[in-house]
């Protein structure tokens, strides 16, 4: 076990740089996911942690102590492939072997921690099977046994269940939250499946361009996303957006209009605002209500389209002013396609991010349960 | 059989353009084994058999007997005419057009034969002492064993050094790389004809002349080798690789653990080629073993045709048992062999 | 058995290269990470460097070098003169015109027998391979016959014939069933060059079948089935459809066998020894008779005969490469 501290970790590749200077500690115990669209640097920056990818700047200490010039295999880090990158030459067994043959463990202890790894796994059955004889299941599960085996003090997955189906996928998201329950290691989990962010982390770190947007607990983010980027990726279906003029400035209170002139209200510190401003109106399905006659803080919407999943529904709907939003409805809803409504934006929930660098105000309301 | 012979996967009958096409394979057949089957069949024959002209199709041999009287064995004969007509006679000597000739069963008696009323009496004999000579009276060992200690240790060196290489073309990035494999590339230009002269200085100042290692330390670096390495290493997922670092294996053990094995099928077929290249060998080991006692079995052959006197039943029968080797391969690994050579291009 | 040859084999693996882990592991902790890869290629780069770069250097010095020392530091330099001895001819037409060097003959012999054997080669090569893409019974015996040759080493295969072709052999017994004169066939200067053509396309048909078999293979069958939808008659569908998309196959094939042609030298020194005279005489042996099998041994001489096959030979390859590259583009098209 052990805490990691990332201290300005820069990558270049060449004259492109790819991971521009992240700060971040992850707490020893923590299951910390790193989430962003392909490309964003989350890959680079666990290979960096991983000792694959050599670090062009800053540092990075596991416990307090400087590794950037250790090699992989120094660090006492194990770490769980997209691809699982299986020996496909090898059986289960010789597969969870490998890496402790390589540190020269004795042989009585190796066959102890194989058993011990694969009793835990589930794979007993499979020890003498290749790689290609297994599910993808499986397979995942040796590739985290390998891991274990090693009882590293940090286990690093690289988006581990891209390969895998959508059941398959919940069913390994549970056993790896179990696993980290049980051997309580510090984990550092990459996806691009803000989904699985959300369910597994202690704590999820956004990254764009190769830059952190945000650091914090899952609901933290939902609740308070710090920027534009991190509203849009973080909860779906997505939150809603729309271009508004600030209007007035009350204290704890922020009157906007939008381009057909009408007025909402959001619960948001106005400090730095000014009448007149342009900003970015946010709110989530959830917390947009249909309502049959006109209210305060509300807008007339067509209904375009409707995904009925049962317990609830999705509502995509349109403003006469063009703006496209979802609305998100409890139960079954007697609404068609084509059918007019209207669509209150619920005060407390509203979001607004400056429009020049997508900043958001923090919101005055903390009873998310509301 | 017609069935057989005529049988196609599509619905029509043969046509005359798959007749045309059986005539070319048929004559094909005749041409290409022919002549080593040939050889094969001439190895048998005794010494005598083989200066018959005209030659027969299969080893026979002349029968001989042993008549009381006389101390060399006597060839013995059927009398397909005259008097005598039906009995096996064995010949004393021949006098113009008349032979004189014994009935083995009664020796006393001398009988005289026109030469136009007797055939001689053959049967067939495997002359199994074209090859035993060869291990008693020619060394033959010692020059199987030249070829094979040559063609061993070079495919085994090959077969690392090369892989090496393309080991580190494939799975490192550094300042160089393209500069190296174009290098290596290049040398594919440079057939080692062309470089007879100063390899063999190279070699004579290393001191390998009249070494098996001036013939193996030359091979070893073949840019074929490295080439199709290289291009079956680079379909190894790198993700591997960096699993096995992160399971404290050191670069080496990466090579030999990991990427060695997966690369199985790339290495089979370098291991065959460098077996044939190196069993085949003849202009290089011509150049640079000058004694006898180094000689590959391809410079022993070469040495033995070019003698006066020459022992066609000897020759033959070594030259039989120098391509047996390459025949058994072939015949095993005919599949493997043939889709590695189209697909790769290389011989 | 075969699993404890197996099991064997891979422990020699395994203990043979565990050797080096230690060495290798100190050597990579010396050199770091960023420079391992020199550590592998080593001793490829020695070995080239020793036997392919340093020749061809070499092969310049001792082409402008004279006399029968081998050592450098004895050979005076001669400039030209090698070249000269070996192009003193009054008309290159005609080799008998040479005064002072039998290599102009040798290349007039090469020049006839690339032209000969390659020509019939490839067409020959073309036929089979069309041949035996067609659906026919045994394809993969027939296939092996005329491969098997290939594998043969020169020398087996120029005894093979030669014991067919001796003035006794079943060659000349089988002409006279049939009433014909017998020939020798290796004595007569005509006779001996069209057996070592023959006889090398003999050797070396069988590859090339191989790789114009592979090329009428990768032909994607859809195509044919087009062709017959459209009632294409089976002429035009050779002459329209493979033959032009055989072509990539073909300039490989027709290129790979100039370059070997070029070289040809063992078949036809065990089977005729460049004989009747300099009649079957090739470049190659030239340059091993001069610099290797006659005393005094005039290495310049060869040295400077190798530059000269090796200018033929640079052309070919960079043909090779300026064809091949242009199909490259053409495919990404």
């Amino acid at each position: 076990m052990a805490q990691l501290d990332l201290d300005g970790l820069i990558k270049d590749y060449g004259d492109v740089r790819a991971v521009h200077g992240v700060d971040l500690v992850v707490e020893e115990g923590e299951f910390c996911v790193f989430v962003g669209p392909s490309g964003c640097g989350k890959s680079t920056l666990l290979r960096m942690i991983a000792g694959l990818e050599e670090i062009t700047g800053g540092e990075l200490r596991i416990d307090g102590v400087r590794v950037n010039e250790q090699r992989a295999s120094e660090r006492g880090l194990a770490m769980v492939f997209q691809s699982y990158a299986l020996y496909p030459h090898m059986t289960v067994r010789q597969n969870l072997a490998f890496g402790l043959e390589n540190i020269r463990l004795p042989k009585g202890q190796i066959v102890e921690k194989v058993a011990e790894a694969a009793r835990m796994l589930q794979l007993e059955e499979y020890l003498d099977r290749k790689p290609r004889q297994l599910s993808g299941g499986q397979r995942q599960r040796v590739a985290i046994g390998r891991c274990v085996v090693r009882e590293p003090r940090v286990f690093l997955f690289d988006e581990p269940l891209s390969n895998l189906d959508a059941e398959l996928r919940v069913t390994m998201r549970g056993e790896i939250a179990d696993l980290h329950k049980r051997l309580g290691n510090t984990m550092v989990y990459v996806t691009h499946d803000q989904v699985e962010a959300m369910t597994m982390a202690d704590k999820i770190v956004v990254l764009r361009e190769g830059r952190v947007e945000q650091v914090g607990r899952p609901l933290d983010l939902y609740n308070r996303p710090a920027n534009l980027f991190v509203a849009g990726f973080i909860g779906s279906p997505r939150m809603n957006l729309f271009d508004a003029t600030v209007a007035g400035v009350e204290v704890g209170a922020l009157k906007v209009k939008d381009a057909q002139g009408r007025a909402f209200h959001g619960a948001v510190a106005v400090d730095g605002l000014s009448p007149g401003e342009a900003v970015v109106l946010g709110i989530r399905p959830e917390h947009v209500l249909l309502s049959d006659h006109e209210e305060e803080d509300c807008l007339a919407v067509t209904v375009e389209g409707i995904e009925q999943l049962g317990g609830h529904s999705y509502l995509h709907c349109r403003s006469d002013a063009g703006a496209s939003l979802t609305a998100h409805v409890a139960g079954q809803t007697a609404l068609r396609r084509g059918s007019c409504t209207n669509a209150v934006l619920r005060r407390a929930f509203i979001h607004v991010f400056r429009k020049a660098d997508g900043a958001a105000f923090e919101r005055q309301v903390i009873g998310e349960a509301a | 059989m017609k069935r057989f012979l005529t049988r196609r996967r599509g619905r029509y009958r043969m046509d005359w353009m798959d007749w045309l096409s059986w005539g070319y394979l048929v004559v094909g057949l005749l041409l290409m084994l022919g002549p080593v089957l040939w050889l094969v069949l001439s190895s048998f024959k005794t010494e005598t058999a083989l200066a018959e002209y005209p030659p027969r199709l299969l080893p026979l041999s002349a029968v001989t007997a042993t008549v009381e009287g006389h101390d060399a064995p006597l060839p013995l004969f059927d009398i397909t005419g005259g008097e005598h007509a039906g009995r096996q006679l064995a010949e004393i000597r021949r006098i113009g057009l008349e032979a004189q000739m014994v009935d083995p069963a009664a020796p006393g008696e001398t009988i005289s034969i026109s030469i136009d009323d007797r055939t001689p009496a053959r049967e067939f004999k495997l002359a199994t002492e074209n090859y035993t000579s060869l291990f008693s009276r020619f060394n033959f060992m010692l020059y199987f064993w030249n070829s094979v200690f040559i063609t061993v240790v070079a495919t085994i060196l090959t077969v690392l050094v090369n892989s090496m290489a393309a080991f580190a073309l494939s799975k490192y990035r550094f300042r160089g790389r393209t500069t190296v494999f174009l290098l290596i590339i290049a040398t594919l230009m440079i057939p080692p004809t062309i470089n007879l002269v100063p390899i063999f200085i190279v070699v004579s100042e290393l001191g390998l002349v009249n070494s098996p290692w001036a013939v193996i330390w030359p091979a070893i670096a073949t840019p074929t080798g490295v080439f199709l390495l290289r291009q079956y290493m680079l379909s190894i997922p790198d993700d591997l690789l960096d699993a096995a670092r992160m399971d404290h294996a050191s670069e080496w053990r990466v090579y030999w653990k990991i990427v060695m094995p997966l690369s199985a099928p790339a290495l089979a077929v370098l291991v065959i080629f460098s077996m044939m290249w190196r069993w085949n060998d003849f202009l290089w080991p011509l150049i640079v073993l000058n004694r006898s006692d180094e000689f590959t079995l391809q410079l022993a052959l070469n040495s033995f045709q070019g003698e006066l006197q020459t022992s066609w039943s000897n020759l033959l029968a070594m030259t039989v048992l120098t391509l047996l080797p390459i025949t058994i391969v072939f015949a095993f690994l005919q599949k493997y062999i043939t889709t590695g050579i189209a697909q790769t291009g290389v011989k | 058995m075969s699993g404890i040859v197996r099991r064997a084999a891979a422990s020699l693996y395994a203990f043979t290269f565990n050797l080096f882990e230690r060495p290798m592991l100190a050597a990579q902790r010396a050199v770091g990470m960023r420079r391992v890869a020199w550590l592998f290629l080593l001793p490829n780069l020695v070995a080239f460097a020793l036997f392919t770069f340093l020749p061809i250097g070499l092969n310049f010095v001792y082409a402008l070098t004279g006399s029968d020392a081998i050592l450098l530091a004895d050979r005076p330099f001669v400039g030209t003169a090698n070249f000269a001895s070996l192009l003193d001819c009054a008309s290159y037409l005609d080799p008998n015109s040479c005064r002072r060097d039998i290599f102009w003959r040798a290349v007039h012999n090469t020049g006839w027998f690339v032209l000969l054997q390659v020509g019939f080669m490839v067409a020959l090569a073309l036929v089979t391979a069309l041949i035996l893409n067609r659906d026919i019974p045994l394809r993969g015996f027939f296939r092996g016959v005329f491969f098997y040759p290939v594998l043969l080493s020169p020398v087996v295969v120029a005894l093979i014939w030669k014991w067919v072709l001796q003035r006794y052999g079943v060659l000349n017994a089988g002409l006279e069933e049939i009433g014909a004169e017998p020939v020798n066939w290796l004595v007569r200067a005509d006779w001996a060059f069209f057996w070592v053509v023959f006889v090398s396309i003999w050797a070396h048909m069988g590859f090339y079948v191989l790789i114009l078999l592979a090329g009428l293979q990768a032909i994607p069958a859809h195509v044919y089935e087009a062709a017959e939808m459209d009632g294409t008659s089976k002429w035009r569908v050779f002459s329209r459809i493979t033959m032009p998309l055989l072509m990539p196959t073909m300039v490989v094939v027709l290129v790979l066998s100039l370059i070997r042609a070029v070289q040809a030298f063992d078949e036809i020194y065990v089977l005729t020894g460049g004989g009747p005279g300099s009649a079957t005489m090739l470049v190659l042996q030239y340059i091993y008779e001069t610099g290797f099998a006659s005393q005094p041994r005039l290495f310049g001489l060869a040295a400077a005969a190798s530059i000269l096959m090796a200018v033929v030979l640079f052309v070919l390859t960079l043909g090779q490469l300026w064809l091949t590259r242009s199909r490259a583009e053409g495919d990404s098209r």
